[in-house]
Parts: structure tokens; sequence; C-alpha cells
């Protein structure tokens, strides 16, 4: 792909990894009958997202959502689909801490050009954006302590 | 009310080089490109006259007004009386009594709806239309669940223009009051405003125009107009943040209660009971924000001196020379395409969300907005999130234009 005058940092903030899962985004749909569900709105842009889970015991054996949203909204909820399915709830609660904190300020988070939420570490340069990445993590987050009710980034 | 300065063949152009020097702001780079500022629907930028005013009154003339008797404060109270008449003048009000300094238009429909909703009972309604910015929502909302009274909209139709039709039928007897807006935010759509005040007078209905979007676009004359309240903001017409003006007809204004209580509104206070001060001060509660009214004041002189109908026709270029820029970017829908609009280019892109295209757009020195634009209900009837939203000011160019064009094709070229 070509972008002819777009700076190096816009060709990081929109990796080809973003771009491709925000174009395909994986684990995109609704469960008809999920053990835990949550909502999560942007304020600002409106952006939207509804995360499902299918536990077994005490594993999210089935996360996937529905999301209306920028690039980096929905790639962020396709890869976090990715990242925590089979993982334990109190494993999941670890992955959505690291993630958000990624997102700190000042935050040293050492992004791991391996582990494929590094595509999202340039979002860190964009504060306006950040609540785009992290919306269905701390969705996510309300979906797994079982508060059935909305959240918002705002 | 028609654009004025489409009925002025003669009006002469604007110099739109020498107007840009007056704006330090718009002279720099963003991210390596010239900064290209087409937010204006949400904030204008401020000219140095007003900067130098702000600081001028600062340096030199600074005290609380109504109040000492000393040298400053009769500088300051002069200064900020004198922005005052300005005001009057400006949107050719009968008295200065009725300019009231609020924040902002937000804050005026709110004295409103807390002045004239005490005196409304449970059935009451109030009309807005589907076109309103938040501001003109919530707080009729508001009084909805303390008061019971009930809310109308006026729908609108495919181009974003109000149903006249529908705004007739809604028009009843316990019809209280008319709220609407004089222009879109969030689409530009000039509302036809004389006949939507005509229909309401002859059933002796108030009517409130929201002008925030509409008063650095064309001439604005209250008594023309035939409106009983006016609001805007000192932002939106290269003032300061923070001021902004209720205009509110004499006859109405005395028959409604304070909103505030504080200094400066009241006569006499004792512990048995108050007595209000005159008209504007009773609805003007503490010390006001001087130094805003006073830019406010720079800001009426600054656009005077352009002249509204100069603004008006280059406005008119710069959206006739946008619409065409745009027509044939492939994917792109403008939304909003009324007959009469000011110059506010609202679209989407086909698979490029409004908030990843404000990113990319910043990258070339683009500056537009991405969102709702605090008009949820507008957005929802067109079926999107959001919108991206190109406004252009009287000191906007059309190479700026160009270079929103080419900023959407490299978006175009990144997300496709």
């Amino acid at each position: 792909m070509t972008m002819p005058m777009a700076g190096p940092s816009l060709r990081d903030l929109y990796r080809q990894t973003v771009l491709d899962h925000s174009r395909s985004p994986r684990n995109f749909r609704r469960l008809e009958h999920p053990d835990c569900l949550a909502t999560g709105h942007n304020a600002l842009c409106g952006d939207k997202v509804s995360v499902y889970l299918g536990l077994a015991g005490d594993r999210l054996e089935d996360v996937s959502y529905e999301a209306s949203g920028c690039a980096i909204c929905m790639a962020s909820a396709s890869l976090m689909s990715e990242r925590v399915t089979g993982l334990s709830r109190p494993e999941a609660s670890r992955a959505i801490d690291s993630f958000v904190a990624r997102f700190d300020p000042g935050s040293m988070h050492d992004d791991d050009p391996a582990d494929p939420l590094s595509a999202l570490a340039t979002v860190r340069e964009y504060p306006s954006r950040i609540r785009c990445a992290t919306l269905p993590w701390e969705t996510l987050r309300a979906a797994i302590s079982g508060e059935h009710g909305t959240v918002s980034t705002e | 009310m028609s654009i004025a300065a489409r009925d002025v063949a003669s009006a002469s152009l604007l110099d739109v080089a020498a107007v840009r020097r007056d704006f330090p702001v718009l002279d720099q780079e963003i991210n390596g490109h010239p900064l290209a500022y087409l937010d204006n629907a949400a904030s204008y930028q401020r000219p140095t006259q007003v900067i130098d005013a702000i600081a001028h009154y600062y340096r030199h003339d600074h005290a609380n007004v109504h109040r000492g008797v000393h040298t400053l404060s009769h500088r300051a109270t002069e200064a900020y009386e004198g922005a005052r008449d300005k005001v009057q003048r400006f949107i050719n009000a009968q008295s200065r009594r009725e300019i009231i300094f609020t924040r902002g238009t937000t804050e005026s429909i709110n004295l409103i709806a807390a002045a004239l909703g005490s005196q409304l009972s449970a059935g009451d309604e109030v009309v807005i239309t589907h076109l309103e910015h938040h501001s003109n929502i919530v707080p009729w909302q508001l009084l909805c669940e303390s008061r019971g009274i009930l809310l109308k909209v006026v729908p609108i139709n495919s181009q974003g223009e109000i149903e006249l039709d529908r705004y007739f039928d809604l028009l009843g007897p316990r019809t209280r009051l008319v709220s609407v807006a004089q222009v879109s935010n969030a689409l530009g759509t000039v509302l036809p405003l004389q006949t939507i005040i005509a229909a309401a007078r002859e059933r002796d209905i108030l009517v409130l125009v929201d002008g925030a979007q509409g008063i650095a676009h064309q001439p604005v004359d209250v008594q023309t107009l035939d409106c009983d309240f006016y609001a805007f903001s000192g932002h939106k017409m290269c003032g300061p943040t923070g001021i902004g003006v209720l205009y509110a007809r004499e006859s109405i204004l005395q028959t409604l209660p304070p909103w505030q209580g504080g200094g400066d509104m009241i006569r006499t206070v004792s512990f048995s009971g108050s007595t209000w001060n005159d008209l504007p001060y009773r609805f003007e509660a503490g010390t006001p924000n001087i130094a805003g009214a006073i830019g406010l004041g720079a800001a009426i002189d600054y656009l005077e001196n352009i002249g509204i109908q100069q603004i008006a026709e280059h406005e008119r270029r710069l959206l006739e020379y946008g619409e065409a820029a745009l027509a044939d970017v492939p994917g792109l829908r403008i939304i909003g395409t009324a007959m009469e609009k000011v110059s506010v280019i609202s679209f989407d892109i086909e698979g490029i969300h409004p908030h990843d295209l404000g990113t990319v757009l910043d990258h070339q020195g683009v500056a537009i907005r991405a969102g709702h634009h605090c008009a949820m209900p507008v957005m929802e009837f067109f079926g999107v999130a959001g919108t991206a939203r190109a406004s252009f000011a009287f000191y906007n160019t059309t190479g700026e234009i160009d270079q929103l064009r080419s900023a959407i094709d490299q978006a175009i070229v990144m997300f496709r």
C-alpha cells in the first residue's frame, strides 16, 4: 500500500494489523444466549460496543461483540476477542489492566513487536483517540464483572 | 430569513489576504502543513483587534463594575456597558435593557427555560425542531421532568429542511413557546424564521431563536425578525469564549422572575425580603465576564468594519466551491442539502469513520469536526453515528478547500 505524503506516525497509527482487523473484524457477532453482556459508549464520537461472553465454568469460552466505531475501536475489539478467548476471568481481568495501562500517561510499557496488541501502541501519541482503543476493553471489564449496564469512556 | 447578501449584487469582494493577517493563529504549520482551519462552526478564531482589546482592558482598566467610585471601576463599567450598547446596535434591539450578558447561547436558553419555565404548567407545550443542538433540546426536557410540560418536535426531510406543514399542525392552544435554531449547526440549514415566527405571533406564542450559528453569517435585526428572544455566543463570531447574549423583548422580560440570585441583580436586600434591580441587571447576578463583554464588543466592531454583507458573499462562494470540490470524491455523501445553507458541509465517506478521517486530515494540517456535533437526533435521522463537518469562515480560502480535498484523497488511499 502506498501512502504518499502520509507522515510516519500516521502510518504507525494505522498499521496494517489495525487496518486489517478494522476491515475484517474477527468474532464480530451477537451471542443469542450470552452468560454476560455489556454495552459501552464513547459519548464524544458516538462509538458503541456490545460485548457478549459465553462461559465454561470460569473460562471465557466464547467472546464476541458488535461494534460501530472508528478503525481504532474496531481493531481493538477484534484483537481483544482473540486475546481473551479461553482465559479465566482473573486472567482476562489482568489482560484488560495490562492493555489499558499501556495508555497511562508516562507508561513505560514495553511494546513487544511479536504481540499483535502492540499494533495499537501508537494510539498513545493521540490522546483524543485513546478512548477509542480502550472502549471495547472497558466494556469487556463490565461484562466480566457481570454488570449488566452501560459503560462510558468519557 | 433569507440570506440578505444574495440580494446585494454590488457587494464588493473581501480582501482575504488582508483579513488573514489579522488572525495570528492562522499563520502556522500543523504536522508540516499550513493550517487549514475549517472548524469554524465549532468556534471561530480571534483577530488581533479582539485579543488586544482584552489585553488592554486587563493591563489598564480592570476593576469590578457598577460598584466603585474610583477611576478604574468607572472605566471598567464604561467599557462593559459600552459593549452592551454595541450589541444592541448590532442586532438592532429597541433598548439596551433588552441585552443580557450570559456565558453563551447555552446559558441564554437555560435562562429562559428557568425564568419562563417557572410560569408554565403541566400540559403546556414547547415546540422545537429535529435540527436543534442539544442545548436547545435538553433544557426543555428538564422542564418536561420538573413541570410536566410537553415537547413537540417539528420533523425534517431528507434534505435536512424542516417540514413547515407539520410545524403549523403542531401549534396548538397549549403551545407557549417555539424555540428554534436560526441555522443548523450540524448541517448548515438556514431555517425559514420569518414564516416560523409569523405563524407563532399570529397565535400569541413566544419565539426563542438560537442564533449561535446564524449571527456571524448574515445581518440580524431582532425587530424585523420579531422574535421574543434571541440567543448567541461570542466565540462563534470572533469574540471570546465564556461570553454570550440573550436578547429578550422588554415587555416580556418585565414579566419574568429572576433566575439566579446574588449581587448586582438586587436593589435592596434585607432578611425580610429583597427587591430586584432594573433591567437588564436583574438577570446578571454576580460579577460578570467583563473582559469577555469587551472582547465581544471588539469582535462586533471588527465584523462591522469588514461588513457582514461581504462576509456572507465570500462564504457563499466558499460553500459553492467546497461543494464542487467534494462532488466527485468516490463514496462521499453530503448530509444536509437544504436550499438555504450557510457555509457548512457535513459529509460521510463510505468505509471511513469520521473520527479516522479527522485524524488523517489533521496530519495534512486540515482541522475539521468529526462526530455527532451535539445534534444526535440529526445523526439518528440520517442513520449515521457521526459525520465529518467542514465549516468555512470569511478568512478561509479556496486554497484551503483544495487542501481539504487533497487530504481526503490521502485518506481514501489509506483506508480502501
